[in-house]
Parts: C-alpha cells; sequence; structure tokens
C-alpha cells in the first residue's frame, strides 16, 4: 500500500495483562508496518490504554511476547523501551505545567546529549508545531488544551523516537483542533515515524491510519484496513454513530 | 445586611472571631507565660502585646475585606472587633471572680495572675478601661493599617510588626550593641517608652523615604550591578562571608549555641529538601539518618563502650557511609509507593531506628536507654573544637559542603530528572529516565547529608540518649522546608532561622512551639503556600505571573487563588 516499508516495527504476540485477578486483555496479537500509522479503536475500558502501557513496560503481561524491530522487549524495563526508540505520549496531555515550553522539550530529550542535535531536533518539533514557537517561554500550564496536547506530542518527539504512541491525543479537543493535529500526526508519520494511536474518536482514527484494529473488552474482534473498517456494518453502528 | 440583625453581620463574625482567639490564647496560657517578658517596660507585657497583636490581625483581615468603604467605617468595624474582643476577655475576667463556677477547675490557666494581667494590675475598674481602650485601638490600627492606601498604610502596618519583632529579641541586641544605646533603647525587660517610640518611628520615617526614593536607589544600584556585575556580586560574597565568619565573636557564647542548632538543621534541611523538594518524596522518617549519623559517631569513638577508638575525622566518613547505605535500605522496598504510603512507611523506619537504639539487646553496642557518653571531640590542628562558637565554624563548613551538594545537583541533569519524578511519575518514565536508581540516589544524599549532621550533632553534645531522635525532629525539618519554600536553598535557612531559631530566643515561645507551628503552617498555607523565600519556578506555578491570559478554564492546572 502507497509504497510503505514492509519490514514490522513492532510486533504483539498473544498479550496477556492482568490487574490482580482481573483480566484486561484476552490474548491480543497485532503489528505495526515501518512507516504505518495504525490505530486501535475501541470503547472505554476495552483495554486499549492497558495495551499502550504494555508496549512501553509500564505494564508486565503475562504471557506474552512484545517485538520491537524484531527484538524482544517485552522484559526491558521502560526507561531502556524509550532508549530503544519507542515513545509514549500518555492521556491526559500531561505537560510540566511549571516549566516553559521550552524547558519542556528540552526534558524530552533527555536521554540525548548531544546538544546540537537536541536542537535540530527542536527546529523540527516547531516545523510541525509552529504555535509552540511563539510561546517558547510560556510555561506549559498557561497553554491551551490543543496547544498542551502539542506540546506532549512535540516533547515525546524531542527523544528521536522510531514509534510514537498516542493515547487519546483527540481527548477534550475541538474538532477542528484534532483535526489539525492529526493532520500534523501525518506530517511526523510521512517523515519516517511509525505510529500506534489509541483513540475512542474512531472516525478520525481511521482516516488518517493505514490500518486498524477494533478492540473490544480485551479482545480484537474486528481488523483490516482503515478504509475497510470505515465500510465495515459493524464498526460503522458501534463506532461511527450508526450508517 | 440590613435584614440581618447586627449580631450577625459581618463585622461581628470577626469581632466574634477575635474575642474566641484571645480568651483561646489566655486560656492556654500563653498570655500569663508571655506575660514574664515586657515589650514596653512597665507599659505593656508580652502576654498582653500577644493579645492586641491578634486584635490587629483580625482588624487588618477585616479590613482587607471591605477594601472600597470609606476609611471611616472601616476604622469603625475596626474598633467594633477590638469592642467585642476586649469585651470577652472582660468576661472572662469576671467568669473567674465568681467562686461557685471555679473555672479554674477546667481551665487551668485561668489564675489570678491571668487576671492580673488583663487588668494591667490595676484592678477591675480603670484595669477593664483600659484593656477595652487598647483593644478598641488595636482594632482600629489594625483595619486602618489594611485601607489606607499607598505607603502610610503599608508602612504602619510594617514597622509596627518590625518593631515587635526588635523588641522580642531585646536580648540579642543587647548582647551586642555598646551599654549606653542599649541602655537608651531598652529597659530591664524590653524597650523602655522613648526606645520604643524612637524605633517604630525611625522605622515608619525609613519605610517612607524609601517609597521616595528606593526606586531610584534601586535604579542607580541596578546600573553599578549591570555594569560589573561579577565585581558586585562578588563584593556582596566577600561582605557575607566576613559577616558569617566573624559572627561568634559578634553574638557571644549563648547566640553560638543557637546558631549552631540552627546550622545542624539547615544541614538536615538542605538534605530532606533534596528528597522532599527537589524529587517529591514525602519523607517523614528523616531523623533515622541523623540518628544514625550519630549513632556511627558515638559507637566508633565513644570510650565508654570501648569497641573502637577512632577520631571524629576518622568517624565522619562512616557515619555518612552508613546513612548512606540505610538510605539506599529504605529505599528498595519503598521504590513503588508514593504520597501518604510513603510517608507512613518512611515514618515507621524512623521508629524502627529509634526503638533499635533504645533496646537492651542491642546495649552493648549501642548503648541503650542510657545513650552514650565520651564522644569524640574534633580537632583541628591543635585545636580541639568544643565551644560553641567553635562548632558554629565547623557547622558553616558543613552547611557550604551541603549548600553545594544540593545546588549541584539541582542544576545537573539528575535535578532534571528529580524534577520529572515529582512531577508526574509516568511520565517521567517515558522520557526514559531510570526513576528506580534517581529514587535510590535522592533517598542516599539526603541521608548523607542527614548523617553529616548528625555526626556533628554527637560530637558538639558529646553524649546522647536515644530521645533525641523522636519524630519530631523529622516533623521540624519538614516544616522548616516548607515554611521556607519547598525545593528552595535559602527558603531552608530562613525557614531554619524562622522554625528553630526564634522559639531558642524566645524560651516562653518553646512551651507553644507546636501550637504556634501549626499555627504558622496553616497560614502559610492559605496566605503564602509557596514559602518565604520560594524558588523561582513554583512560584511561577503558583502564581502564574505571566501568560493568565491564555489559561483555558477546562485545562488549567488547579491554582491557588491569591487575592492578597
Amino acid at each position: 500500500m502507497n509504497g510503505k516499508d514492509k519490514g514490522k516495527v513492532l510486533e504483539i504476540e498473544n498479550l496477556n495483562v492482568y490487574y490482580g485477578a482481573i483480566q484486561a486483555l484476552h490474548g491480543i496479537s497485532f503489528y505495526v508496518n515501518k512507516g504505518e500509522i495504525v490505530t486501535l479503536i475501541g470503547a472505554n475500558g476495552a483495554g486499549k490504554t492497558t495495551t499502550l502501557r504494555t508496549v512501553s513496560g509500564l505494564q508486565r503481561p503475562r504471557p506474552g511476547v512484545v517485538r520491537f524491530l524484531g527484538a524482544d522487549i517485552t522484559h526491558v524495563k521502560p526507561h531502556q523501551i524509550v532508549k530503544e526508540g519507542i515513545v509514549h505520549v500518555p492521556e491526559g496531555r500531561r505537560i510540566f505545567s511549571a516549566l516553559t515550553v521550552k524547558e519542556n522539550l528540552e526534558m524530552g530529550a533527555f536521554i540525548r546529549t548531544d546538544k546540537r542535535s537536541i536542537q535540530e531536533s527542536m527546529e523540527q518539533v516547531f516545523d510541525h508545531f509552529p504555535r509552540l514557537k511563539e510561546r517558547l517561554h510560556q510555561l506549559g500550564g498557561t497553554l491551551s488544551g490543543g496547544e498542551q496536547q502539542m506540546l506532549a506530542i512535540g516533547r515525546a518527539l524531542m527523544s528521536k523516537p522510531k514509534l510514537l504512541l498516542l493515547d487519546e491525543p483527540s481527548m477534550g479537543l475541538a474538532p477542528i483542533l484534532v483535526e489539525e493535529i492529526f493532520k500534523i500526526l501525518q506530517n511526523i508519520n510521512a517523515q519516517g515515524v511509525s505510529v500506534l494511536l489509541v483513540e475512542q474518536n474512531a472516525l478520525m482514527a481511521l482516516s488518517i491510519a493505514d490500518r486498524g484494529y477494533v478492540l473490544e473488552t480485551g479482545f480484537i474482534n474486528i481488523q483490516g484496513p482503515a478504509k475497510e473498517l470505515l465500510t465495515n456494518p459493524r464498526v460503522k453502528a458501534a463506532y461511527l454513530g450508526g450508517s | 445586611m440590613e435584614n440581618r440583625h447586627f449580631w450577625q453581620s459581618e463585622v461581628m463574625n470577626f469581632g466574634w472571631l477575635a474575642g474566641i482567639l484571645v480568651v483561646l490564647l489566655a486560656l492556654v496560657g500563653m498570655v500569663v507565660s508571655f506575660s514574664q517578658r515586657g515589650f514596653i517596660s512597665g507599659v505593656m507585657s508580652e502576654g498582653q502585646l500577644l493579645i492586641f497583636l491578634t486584635v490587629a490581625l483580625i482588624g487588618f483581615v477585616a479590613g482587607k475585606k471591605m477594601e472600597r468603604q470609606s476609611v471611616l467605617k472601616v476604622a469603625l468595624w475596626g474598633g467594633i472587633i477590638g469592642f467585642v474582643a476586649g469585651l470577652s476577655l472582660i468576661v472572662l475576667v469576671l467568669l473567674t471572680g465568681i467562686k461557685p463556677l471555679n473555672l479554674r477547675s477546667m481551665f487551668l490557666n485561668a489564675s489570678p495572675q491571668l487576671v492580673k494581667v488583663l487588668t494591667f494590675g490595676k484592678g477591675q475598674g480603670a484595669g477593664f478601661l483600659y484593656l477595652l481602650l487598647l483593644n478598641i485601638l488595636s482594632g482600629i490600627f489594625g483595619g486602618l493599617a489594611a485601607v489606607i492606601p499607598g505607603i502610610w498604610g503599608s508602612g504602619l502596618a510594617n514597622s509596627a510588626l518590625i518593631t515587635i519583632l526588635i523588641g522580642l529579641l531585646t536580648d540579642i541586641w543587647k548582647t551586642f550593641l555598646p551599654r549606653g544605646v542599649a541602655k537608651f533603647f531598652f529597659a530591664n525587660k524590653g524597650f523602655n517608652v522613648t526606645g520604643f517610640l524612637i524605633t517604630f518611628f525611625f522605622i515608619l520615617a525609613f519605610l517612607l523615604f524609601w517609597s521616595l526614593y528606593g526606586a531610584r536607589i534601586k535604579v542607580s544600584y541596578g546600573n553599578v550591578a549591570s555594569r560589573q556585575p561579577k565585581k558586585v556580586k562578588i563584593t556582596w560574597w566577600v561582605i557575607s562571608l566576613v559577616v558569617l565568619l566573624l559572627l561568634p565573636r559578634l553574638v557571644g557564647s549563648y547566640l553560638s549555641e543557637v546558631l549552631d542548632l540552627v546550622g545542624i538543621y539547615i544541614i538536615m534541611g538542605l538534605g530532606l529538601n533534596i528528597v522532599v523538594g527537589f524529587a517529591g518524596l514525602l519523607d517523614l522518617g528523616y531523623v533515622a539518618f541523623f540518628a544514625i549519623g550519630a549513632y556511627t559517631m558515638g559507637v566508633f569513638t565513644s570510650p565508654e563502650l570501648g569497641l573502637f577508638h577512632l577520631t571524629f575525622w576518622e568517624t565522619l566518613p562512616l557515619s555518612i557511609l552508613f546513612a548512606v547505605l540505610a538510605g539506599v535500605l529504605l529505599g528498595i522496598p519503598v521504590l513503588g509507593m508514593r504520597g501518604d504510603y510513603l510517608a507512613i512507611v518512611t515514618m515507621g523506619f524512623g521508629e524502627i531506628i529509634r526503638l533499635l537504639v533504645l533496646s537492651d539487646a542491642l546495649k552493648p553496642i549501642l548503648g541503650g536507654a542510657q545513650g552514650l557518653v565520651g564522644i569524640a571531640r574534633p580537632t583541628v590542628g591543635h585545636i580541639v573544637v568544643k565551644n560553641p562558637p567553635q562548632f558554629y565554624y565547623l557547622i558553616l563548613a558543613g552547611i557550604f559542603i551541603a549548600w553545594y551538594v544540593a545546588s549541584a545537583l539541582k542544576d545537573s541533569k539528575l535535578g532534571r530528572a528529580w524534577m520529572a519524578l515529582r512531577e508526574d511519575e509516568d511520565v517521567a518514565q517515558a522520557m526514559g529516565i531510570n526513576l528506580v536508581s534517581i529514587k535510590l540516589l535522592a533517598f542516599a544524599t539526603g541521608a548523607a547529608l542527614s548523617g553529616l549532621s548528625g555526626a556533628i550533632f554527637a560530637a558538639k553534645l558529646n553524649s546522647m540518649v536515644p530521645h533525641s531522635f523522636t519524630i519530631l525532629i523529622s516533623i521540624y525539618v519538614l516544616s522548616l522546608i516548607i515554611v521556607g519554600g519547598v525545593g528552595s536553598l535559602p527558603g531552608v535557612v530562613v525557614g531554619a532561622l524562622a522554625l528553630i531559631g526564634t522559639p531558642e530566643l524566645l524560651r516562653e515561645f518553646a512551651e507553644y512551639r507546636m501550637m504556634i507551628y501549626g499555627a504558622v503552617l496553616v497560614g502559610m498555607m492559605l496566605y503564602k503556600p509557596e514559602g518565604l523565600w520560594p524558588e523561582p519556578a513554583r512560584r511561577r506555578e503558583l502564581h502564574g505571573e505571566e501568560g493568565k491570559s491564555a489559561v483555558t478554564a477546562s485545562t488549567a492546572p488547579v491554582q491557588m487563588s491569591e487575592e492578597a
């Protein structure tokens, strides 16, 4: 499909995750190809966030395998996973509100040491989000909701990830802002960053994704190219607001 | 207000509040206890001052609340508040006079002495009048200070407060002012009348002068400073260093002792500030590391146990080492905890250490309940460090080391990782920060400084008992950090001076220390949550100086409302 590299960035096999005695994920499997945007859609409590947390090492599967660029990272520590090239933008725009935009971005480059290439990354972030440049010395907490989400994504990009995990970037934002942010996500993706996008806003997510998976109470029940899912009657009925 | 009864009106709310407060202060014994010291000799004792200060404070708060009203009305309000407070005290005095009621069986402090203090020793007629009048004046003063615009209002309030502070610390001034000058200003107990008046009006005049010309002076100083920033900075450093070095000579032995104690707490505060202020890990068992540092010093040097015979300097690294080990040991089990859970577990750890040193089983190695004696004194060259001024220099050196460590860490990569940990653990992890190692490093460095402080403490006391290491120490250190400003290094110094130094100087306060701490902490949280000398980032967070317009209601972080 439109010439995307076919190697797998991320491969999830038979992922089972429990919170105490409660099973949140029931043996799900999926993958993300290099250069793809893949979306996990589903309702509240379906296990979307749990999936992302497991990929980034915050949650341990039992059993299950997470492979990144072919290597098993199931038991790698979270901070090392970041160094491998996976970065997680958690739900709810959790930026450092007492730090300026610039300081927030610098925190994002925590694992990197080369000052010049950090500066280059910052310029790239500004190319994607010119608004952040305008607000460079403003406190994170004083940004608008959309700007905070941009900052959260920009901060994640500062670690030069190969795979970006996004948890509900559209949450609580006006539709026009969601559109703007999703367009930028496509630009970021076009520059070679693979994206795993978790969303409740299925329509928006499927409209920019290459492929999608529908997660329902811990099971993946439907999967396929995003275009097909958009026309799938079951998806339409449950997640796209009727016909 | 028209529809409500006068007794329920807002001014009366303030009046009742003032009345309840002053009666409370009288009944817990603070008034009598403070009245042993004079404020203005022969005119007003500190106990009486406490009452009037409270009433003025309530008047001030009330005045602030009705800022737009006319000055006259505010004065009336202040007067009413003072009147109610005065009346409440008069009722209290009358109640103590009723024999069958026997108020004293319930309130131990409702004593004849209290009556004497409240009536200025003038009996019920003139005494009541006096009390009422001064209360009314205090209320009016407080109210006016709040509403008179510009420098006059704030000048009145500030010069009153500064004068009171000077008066409370009379003993200090006496130690280093020339005798003639001291005699002119101060009587045996507190100010004399001329001293009080001159001090008050001099400060008022100075504040007025500063408001007129201060800006200009600041600008010209700023010009000099910007032209030769290095020179100015170095000058300040040299001046502060000289003052710090000469301080014990200036203030004498007793105050050196107080400074020593403050210094020991500063070192501890700088350490706990790393754990709590930088990394955001609420540690209530901090005294444990202090105890470990002190006991290491004791066990390795005390001839009484006869186990080892090391010198102070040989043991000092061991004290720090053992504290660090304990810090890591405590850190490992609490890695997954935050907030209140962490606080409880660390508190338990502190108690465990105290019980261990107290235990009979460990008596042969730790000395048990009797503690240890004959702990080594440090020697520098041929000098044995033993009196307070000598220890002052040792402690000062300790503070410099602790300060250097803390400030270097704060600006380091580790410092930024701690900041991220404090703000959001998950996000910190998502940025590639190894939470395990930075948490352990925070506990370890904090413990190291506490151990250093404990070692000096043990050597200074020469002997020690387990009782010196109660949880109160942890609470004092935490409180001084909060009062100074969480995460701020100068804040630790200010907080230690305020919370540790002041009670030592005002011995009468010591008895009510925890009560005053409580009041101060509540007040701080309400009106100055960022502390007395806050860290810039924290001030920004709590007050949001810039870009207020960009705050959107739905996403703005929780902001303390700050109207004052």
